[in-house]
């Protein structure tokens, strides 16, 4: 039943979205704005024919830059936020410089990861971990810290260590957290990716479309960001799909599983 | 039978917005070495207050509270707890969540899976040790809350209301299999409740305790014969003692006649 009701959904998602698409294509045939201004669908999906191994290489870059930086922004944000969790000094301290860190423009720093770690993966990749965790330090925080009392209770009952009340109740319980902060935390990584890129060095989507706008090479531009749009879309669900699979117990998936089906 | 827990000349205040709140004052008791014993008064009068004090988990602000004639200070070891609430976690089986006692302690989990089984067995559970909480009813999900507090064989078991949540039905059935077990001796219950005929049915002795501040007013025996079948409850014998502690409850301005 439940798969049923998802593969409709994605049908008709998908129906949409060529509904769009075709109409998109419609108006270019009728109003032939000039190409430099906006091509056609069929214009971009050619340009991405011509040039295949050009379009992979490049997405691949930014794909592992992307992955990177997400990756390194969930250790580290898990990490931050047991420290967080574990004492109220590294609460304060870590807290200040998150919240300063945060409301700065990250996209100015970025000249700056420019200078210290030169044109390589490395700025990109420190960019992207700068945009993307916030959303899981401060989610992962919450989650750990929103603990039943009682079980917790529980756990002195028991004679339990904190580390052991970390591992056996509190990080198991901020498990969905950490999945809603992954969730904003793949696509923060794509932005900071594409930023690091747009500054410089000589890879990347991002450093597909600032050449081809140098250009002028409108097409270009566009199925660039239709690339990107299929990376990040694909992230974004591949981080569900997990979610699904790790969390079946969870409040937010029962349904779906068809355990508590209605 | 010797002296199990005590606790002296207690009292617990707590600051407030208001102002310090006396929840106990001056409560003394006496859980004697294997006995079922009942904490049982109204909302508001300490009575699980007293109860977590002597779990070790939140510490009194004045007098004593002994165990076999050592301070309390963290909840000691072989003592097992029973909340109002299940506090079953989610994300574990009722299995796991029964093993959780033994992981919680750094036992090894092996040594423990076929007590876990056995409890769950007795107390009607095994087809669903791998069923998850939330797949099980609420008087289903109290019973593995039973088990994992035994799961380590205690000596001493605290139970916090641990049927208040529960309908009438379900609460006789977990009545009829706590009196059971009970049966097993051994092992020394502080059982809190607001209900006179669940405490008379189960208890030992019954500590009757009052508000405005919390103390225990008077300890009644309870000197009927175990095992105690569901329908003792219907005997003259019982509804003398419940009429008992329901003359201190209306002489306390608790109740009303």
């Amino acid at each position: 039943m439940a798969s049923s009701s998802r593969a409709q959904g994605i049908a008709g998602t998908l129906a949409v979205l060529v509904g769009l698409i075709l109409i998109w294509e419609a108006a270019v045939l009728f109003f032939a704005p000039p190409p430099i201004l906006l091509p056609a669908p069929s214009a971009i999906l050619a340009e991405l024919w011509s040039s295949p191994r050009y379009f992979l290489r490049h997405a691949g870059f930014t794909l592992w830059t992307t992955l990177a930086g997400f990756g390194l922004s969930v250790v580290l944000g898990v990490a931050l936020a047991v420290a967080m969790v574990a004492s109220r000094w590294a609460d304060r301290v870590i807290t200040t410089i998150l919240v300063v860190m945060n409301s700065l423009p990250k996209v100015a720093l970025a000249p700056l990861f420019v200078i210290w770690m030169g044109t390589g993966a490395e700025p990109k990749i420190a960019i992207a971990v700068m945009l993307a965790i916030f959303s899981i330090v401060a989610d992962v925080a919450l989650g750990l810290r929103s603990v039943d009392p009682d079980a917790l209770a529980l756990a002195r009952v028991h004679r339990a260590t904190a580390w052991r009340i970390l591992w056996k109740v509190r990080f198991p319980n901020a498990l969905p957290a950490l999945f809603v902060g992954m969730k904003v935390a793949i696509s923060f990584a794509l932005v900071g990716a594409i930023v690091g890129e747009f500054v410089g060095g000589s890879a990347g989507l991002g450093h597909v479309i600032l050449i081809a706008q140098g250009q002028f090479d409108t097409v270009r531009v566009f199925a660039a960001l239709f690339v990107l749009g299929v990376i990040g879309t694909l992230l974004f669900y591949l981080v569900e799909a997990t979610e699904r699979l790790a969390l079946p117990w969870h409040v937010s998936q029962r349904n779906q599983h068809g355990v508590l089906a209605r | 039978m010797g002296l199990c827990i005590e606790v002296r000349d207690g009292g617990k205040t707590y600051a407030s917005a208001r102002g310090p709140v006396t929840a106990l004052a001056h409560v003394g008791l006496e859980v004697r070495e294997g006995e079922f014993l009942s904490l049982l008064g109204p909302s508001g009068c300490g009575k699980s207050t007293l109860l977590r004090a002597i779990a070790g988990l939140d510490p009194l602000t004045a007098g004593t509270i002994t165990l076999r004639g050592a301070p309390i200070t963290r909840p000691p070891e072989r003592m097992g707890m029973v909340f109002q609430r299940d506090v079953l976690l989610d994300w574990r089986s009722i299995r796991d969540n029964v093993l959780l006692a033994a992981e919680l302690q750094g036992l090894p989990r092996h040594a423990h899976e076929a007590r876990a089984m056995a409890l769950l067995e007795r107390f009607g559970l095994g087809d669903f040790a791998d069923r998850h909480p939330w797949e099980l009813s609420g008087g289903m999900r109290q019973r593995a809350a039973i088990c994992r507090a035994l799961l380590c064989e205690p000596d001493i078991l605290l139970m916090d209301e641990p049927f208040g949540a529960l309908d009438a039905m379900t609460r006789d059935d977990l009545n009829l299999e706590l009196s059971r077990i009970q049966q097993d001796g051994g092992r020394t219950v502080v059982f809190v409740t607001h209900s006179i005929a669940e405490a008379v049915y189960l208890s030992d002795r019954v500590a009757v305790m009052s508000t405005g501040p919390g103390r225990v007013v008077e300890v009644f025996d309870i000197n009927l014969p175990r095992p105690r079948p569901l329908a003792l409850r219907e005997t003259p014998e019982f509804a003398v003692h419940v009429a008992a502690i329901r003359g201190l409850f209306s002489r306390l301005g608790i109740v009303k006649d």
